[in-house]
């Protein structure tokens, strides 16, 4: 349709069904622009000025600091000993559950499902500061049933291997219902007939779970190994409240150095290289999980 | 969930052997036992005088100190925290969820010049922490001096603003805003409706339960948030109720009564939100998760 057989009041209209979208769209981009891209960028542009001699111009400084720090280094194979635990360990108990959970014969199936998501709606810091009087190393609770039970007291939060045990406990109690639901609904979505003629064949309920409900919810369980990974890497509030990043930066994650180097050292350009180096991690732990998922289905 | 119920009907015999499902059953209850206990620890110990609550033996039933402890809290300004905390999420949930279904609206119905480009580019952001943008929002935040303030640290906007553009429920308005008809728009479109009155009166009432389901997402969220409020609010009369519990924890004696009542309240709202909008809740989980 040619533009010159459009009356002006035509040509008007059109220009504003063209400009609606945009229209539409300013208010997003305008505080993405300001509040997400500009800092964003900004933090980069941070990351590369000295920390000691900021208007020296572009400089390495702070990632050649990094890549000598210790306490960075410490922060970092914390973080990841984490992930490596927390997320197999939580993803495990949801898959578990939610294959309990999808037999049609059980009773009370929404009621154990509500209860089983609840913690995931909980705040962090409301998790984190629960498990610190559960976990208390003289009166806590746990402690008291494990005498109970004529077992010595254990240092839940002040020895380095209990702490971190303890993390992992209080992450996966607020996370494990969350991802259980999403494997529910991704359960229910696998067609029964697959079921039924794996029967016929005669595989038991090991073999199916192998054979079908594996490679059917194989994008669902890639998406929540990401989400769990991307999140462990991320983790400040736990680490902040439970163990305060102690006994002696035991637990000290990533984000909580960051908080400390930029809000209590006001370090913020090396602030701002140890978060590009986050996105660096985080980045790199995505495409692997997405490369190995790719190559595990060929 | 219907298909569930089909399954119901037509199952000729129980897949799994009376034993067998007694065995199910401990299994959930004891995980139901670990999931609701730490809950029920809280209550417990939100209820004790300050000095019982780290007794040996631990207390495993209510005391009669709750109200002493709600008193104490609020004297010590956790009112103030409370309505802080309650006007940012409300005010942070309708507005993102207002931009969030403007932007999806954009997104889903219209095909212009650069769509793609930009809807990657607020997908990319989710895989950015949001670590990283927390020192330059913290300058941005001192520098910025219009609207009366002195500075934006230490005020509403400072918490509200920064993630009202979100990433996820723009894509999950987009999701939903797909499986609106065009032939729908077009009508009100041929009625002689503008572009606002087709958004406002068409599509935007077709998308109640998502909107209702984002809504209480966003809700949620800001009001657990704890990251950046801790940052920026510095002044005790601006404080979130999780920023203003964390420093309860800083204080040289720590009144584990008090701590863990306002623990227990911060909870406690969102707990019946959730009770009474439980399929929101979790479509609202679920969208994030399966739909992607």
């Amino acid at each position: 349709m040619g533009s010159q057989m459009l009356t002006p009041a035509e040509r008007r209209h059109q220009w504003r069904r063209r400009l609606t979208p945009y229209m539409f769209l300013v208010p997003a981009l305008l505080v993405f622009g300001i509040f997400m891209l500009y800092p964003i960028v900004s933090s980069l542009q941070l990351s590369f000025e000295s920390q000691l001699n900021p208007n020296s111009g572009f400089s390495f400084d702070n990632y050649r600091r990094l890549l000598g720090d210790k306490v960075f280094r410490k922060a970092l194979t914390n973080t990841v000993f984490l992930l490596l635990f927390q997320v197999p360990l939580q993803l495990g108990l949801a898959m578990v559950l939610a294959v309990i959970l999808n037999n049609a014969v059980l009773k009370f199936r929404t009621v154990f499902r509500l209860i089983y998501f609840l913690p995931a709606i909980t705040a962090l810091f409301a998790v984190a500061l629960i498990f610190r009087l559960l976990l208390n190393d003289e009166k806590g609770l746990v402690n008291y049933v494990l005498n109970g039970l004529g077992i010595q007291s254990v240092p839940w939060l002040s020895n380095a291997w209990p702490a971190k045990f303890s993390l992992i406990t209080a992450i996966t109690w607020r996370w494990t219902g969350y991802n259980m639901v999403i494997y529910l609904a991704s359960l229910q979505s696998i067609p029964d007939e697959l079921y039924e003629a794996a029967e016929l064949d005669g595989a038991g309920a090991w073999a199916k779970f192998w054979s079908i409900t594996v490679p059917m919810m194989r994008p669902t369980i890639l998406l929540t190994t990401v989400l769990s990974t991307i999140g462990t890497l991320q983790i400040f509030d736990e680490p902040y409240l439970l163990t305060r990043s102690g006994p002696s930066n035991e637990t000290l994650s990533m984000a909580t150095l960051l908080y400390r180097t930029a809000f209590q050292s006001a370090e913020i350009n090396y602030a701002s290289a140890i978060a590009y180096v986050m996105v660096l991690i985080i980045a790199a732990f995505s495409l692997l999980q997405f490369r190995l998922a790719q190559r595990g289905e060929d | 969930m219907a298909k569930t119920k089909l399954s119901d009907d037509f199952m000729p015999k129980p897949l799994v052997s009376r034993f067998q499902r007694i065995l199910i059953y401990i299994v959930l209850v004891i995980g139901a036992f670990f999931s609701l206990f730490p809950f029920y620890y809280m209550f417990v110990q939100a209820s004790q005088p300050s000095s019982e609550v780290l007794r040996f033996p631990p207390h495993l039933w209510f005391g009669s100190s709750a109200w002493t402890n709600i008193k104490g809290l609020f004297a010590n300004g956790f009112g103030r925290s409370l309505f802080n905390s309650a006007f940012i999420a409300v005010v942070y949930a309708s507005l993102s969820v207002f931009i969030a279904s403007l932007a999806g609206y954009a997104f889903a119905k219209f095909r212009f010049r650069g769509r793609s480009v930009l809807f990657g580019m607020f997908l990319l952001v989710l895989m950015i922490p949001y670590h990283v943008t927390a020192v330059p929002l913290f300058q941005l935040m001192s520098k910025i001096t219009f609207l009366g303030n002195p500075t934006w640290i230490s005020s509403y906007q400072a918490v509200i603003l920064p993630a009202l553009a979100n990433p996820f429920g723009i894509f999950l308005m987009r999701q939903s805003m797909q499986a609106l008809p065009d032939d729908l728009l077009d009508a009100a479109r041929m009625d002689g409706a503008g572009e606002w009155r087709v958004f406002t009166s068409v599509a935007l009432p077709t998308m109640r339960p998502t909107l209702a389901a984002l809504a209480i997402y966003s809700f949620m969220f800001q009001w657990n948030s704890f990251f950046w409020p801790l940052i920026v609010m510095r002044d005790k009369a601006m404080e979130t109720l999780p920023v203003r519990i964390n420093a309860l924890v800083g204080l040289s004696i720590i009144d584990y009564g008090q701590l863990m009542m306002g623990t227990a309240l911060t909870t406690l709202p969102i707990m019946m939100i959730f009770i009474a909008f439980q399929r929101q809740f979790i479509s609202g989980a679920l969208a994030g998760a399966v739909k992607g």
